[in-house]
């Protein structure tokens, strides 16, 4: 051996972020005015926003950049930010999150992209023993700025592991934030606020509203923790986030033509939960329905039931009521349709919390 | 079981003598009688820590002591190869290391009083506090030196880790993210035979060593209980991180004399033959003899030496005994940047709670 004990492989992989054009400043491109855009090009406009404003934002993720995401939301970034700021790695989701955290430390603000909910289990010590523990580890010298994006949820016929809800695992895990966006103007200023926040983010996308448009503000909006009332009413408060937001509010038309007035929440932020805004619709209507199309047991709907229940019990009609993806794996997608909140089940939940059945 | 054939380099013999290495020679010709009892005096303080805080734990003052009683060499050697720029992100046994970086007594054994999950600032000393979980900390090493090259400096990574965390799935990936991005990264394995009673062929069916260059990582197999191999190495990989040759892997072979922590009991699955073995190669006795030759070490010397080890214990068992307990409250202190409603609501509910035993929170109970 030369160099004797050197042991050199017999090729070294070249380097695509050292033989790529180098960065030159971006074209200040943001959104100026309101635009209708779907909600997946709104995330890709807050994720440059976020570019613009810091140049310590970097992307990672898996065909994040010619490709522009499985999903597109990462279109065009790594062709105004370059490879330095928006890097396809290698196929590791331990190692994107891990590595976010290497960077973090270094004082860069690493936006992570994991390409189906059911993928980020390999990431997922990484999130919880490190991402989410570092600041209290280090009683607050290190900030572990991360936003983790996941696109999650069901309804698109897909195979395995594509279709799944993971978001209360997240949310039981002290350290994280979690958000759920279900429109828009949720998803372009939240993305925002989560890549400014300097806890981490994990950020959930509902992928089958990816290609729902919507008006979008160049703005911010209400803080990112706050609950949202879309829809009020009197007689039913109706709780949810994600894509089934969007159904809460067709349920919420379905029932007001049969006299039941139905309050629709769009959680937004499942850790921490907006309870001022939950309670005191809670006090007003005394009856609660949560639907998500995550499973029942352990889920976030009866955590919520349950908080509720402590702090509001003698504003309750009637026990609260969960309608949920059943407690089963993510079925095959001709079975789908079946585990799957929709607006009958939960119209049907509506009925139970008012006693009609 | 695993060839240990070829061996691995040495600079120091056995008996001390200092065998010439064209290849290596120039990385440590610096070294001079000075450097060399300096970094003997630092060998022979960190085991003199070692054998306190084992002794705390014996008395009740530490929950655990996690002993690099045999890595003295691999830990000074290349802790003191490092520029005050670099990063270190260690696993739980580095505190050679942490000694070397400049870390206070009593930060080094606060995690392990039970005091805090984190001994100190990590950056005030450039060092990340121990990762527990094995491996983890290679991919944020590998991480931090992806924000080097985007800083364009030519500071380093360093992450230590053990024989067993090579199986580590992180310790794979870590690898291929290096490479593919040309990480200035150091991998510095210490193979110190055993993961708790698990021997090293257990993780690995050949040389550890062998390994890095499938990833594309050129690798260094070193006799870990030799401090100058130690320090050739980690200096000829800090080189290569620091001028764009990207990622090295450095295997210190050397022998975890103790047990894993001070709640293992080696005799349940080690030969002591093979301990008895290994005493033979002890990193402190080979730099003695060293210095033995270069008459640089005497009996006023080595008194003196030994005195400075009596002082930092003297110091490490007061600040150690000194510590006081941690506030209750604090209990919910930093786990977010800013304030968590539902988090509020359990620090008041949890200070009330206290209060109706009659006594202000943290008076105890």
């Amino acid at each position: 051996m030369t160099m004797t004990t050197l042991m050199t492989p017999a090729t070294v992989s070249t380097v695509p972020g050292l033989t790529v054009p180098a960065y030159t400043e971006p074209a200040p491109t943001p959104l100026r005015e309101t635009k209708t855009l779907t909600l997946g090009k709104a995330i890709n406009e807050g994720l440059r926003q976020a570019m613009l404003d810091d140049p310590k934002v970097v992307l990672l993720g898996e065909d994040i950049g010619a490709l522009g995401g499985v999903f597109r939301v990462t279109s065009d970034l790594q062709a105004q930010f370059g490879v330095r700021r928006v890097i396809d790695t290698p196929l590791a989701e331990s190692a994107i999150i891990g590595t976010a955290v290497g960077l973090a430390y270094r004082g860069y603000r690493p936006v992570c992209e994991i390409q189906f909910d059911g993928f980020i289990f390999p990431g997922f010590d990484q999130i919880v023993s490190q991402v989410a523990k570092f600041h209290y580890r280090t009683q607050g010298a290190v900030r572990m700025p991360i936003t983790i994006r996941v696109p999650f949820g069901g309804g698109i016929g897909a195979a395995e592991h594509h279709s799944e809800s993971p978001e209360a695992y997240f949310a039981h895990t002290s350290g994280l934030r979690v958000i759920a966006v279900s429109n828009a103007q949720d998803a372009y200023s939240l993305i925002r606020q989560a890549i400014a926040s300097d806890d981490p983010v994990l950020y959930f996308e509902p992928k089958r509203r990816y290609h729902v448009k919507g008006e979008v503000l160049p703005e911010l909006g209400a803080p990112m923790e706050q609950a949202v009332i879309v829809t009020p009413g009197t007689d039913v408060t109706l709780l949810t986030y994600g894509a089934l937001v969007s159904t809460a509010k067709d349920a919420a038309l379905a029932a007001g033509d049969e006299g039941v007035s139905i309050e629709v929440i769009d959680l937004r932020s499942l850790s921490p939960v907006d309870y001022a805004v939950v309670e005191a619709s809670v006090r007003k209507t005394g009856r609660l329905v949560v639907t998500h199309e995550a499973a029942q047991s352990g889920g976030l709907g009866g955590e919520i039931i349950a908080t509720v229940t402590e702090r509001c019990f003698s504003y309750l009609e009637s026990a609260p009521v969960r309608v949920t993806g059943f407690d089963v794996p993510y079925p095959p997608a001709k079975l789908e349709s079946h585990h799957l909140p929709d607006l009958d089940r939960i119209l049907d939940g509506v009925d139970r919390v008012m006693g009609r059945r | 079981m695993i060839d240990f054939s070829p061996q691995p380099v040495q600079l120091l013999s056995l008996d001390g003598e200092r065998m010439p290495r064209p290849d290596l020679d120039p990385w440590v010709d610096d070294l001079d009688g000075l450097a060399l009892l300096a970094l003997y005096r630092d060998m022979v303080v960190v085991r003199r820590i070692d054998t306190e805080a084992t002794a705390l734990q014996r008395q009740g003052e530490l929950g655990l002591w996690p002993p690099l009683l045999g890595q003295e060499a691999a830990q000074v050697g290349s802790a003191r190869a490092l520029r005050d720029d670099d990063f270190i992100f260690p696993s739980y046994r580095e505190n050679a290391v942490a000694y070397c970086r400049g870390v206070n007594l009593t930060d080094i054994v606060k995690v392990w009083r039970g005091n805090a999950q984190s001994g100190w600032d990590p950056y005030t000393v450039n060092m990340a506090t121990p990762a527990i979980i094995i491996g983890a900390q290679t991919l944020h090493a590998t991480g931090w030196a992806l924000g080097v090259q985007r800083d364009e400096v030519d500071s380093v990574a360093i992450t230590y880790f053990g024989d067993g965390a090579t199986s580590e799935g992180d310790v794979n990936e870590a690898m291929v993210f290096a490479a593919s991005f040309q990480a200035p990264v150091v991998f510095f394995c210490q193979n110190n035979h055993w993961a708790i009673s698990e021997p090293v062929g257990l993780q690995a069916h050949r040389q550890i060593a062998d390994r890095a260059p499938g990833f594309g990582i050129p690798s260094l197999r070193i006799d870990g209980n030799d401090v100058l191999a130690v320090m050739a190495a980690t200096r000829i990989a800090l080189d290569r991180a620091r001028t764009g040759g990207g990622p090295t892997f450095i295997e210190a072979v050397t022998y975890r004399m103790g047990p894993h922590t001070t709640a293992d009991d080696p005799s349940r699955y080690r030969d002591p033959a093979e301990l008895a073995e290994w005493k033979t190669r002890d990193p402190l006795l080979r730099l003695h003899r060293l210095l033995e030759r270069l008459e640089v070490i005497t009996p006023e010397v080595e008194a003196e030496t030994q005195a400075i080890a009596d002082a930092v214990a003297a110091e490490l068992r007061a600040g150690c005994i000194g510590l006081a307990d941690p506030e209750p409250l604090s209990v919910f202190d930093h786990v977010y940047t800013t304030p968590n409603a539902t988090l509020e609501r359990q620090r008041t509910d949890y200070a009330g709670y206290l209060t109706s035993f009659g006594s202000q929170p943290g008076e105890g109970r």
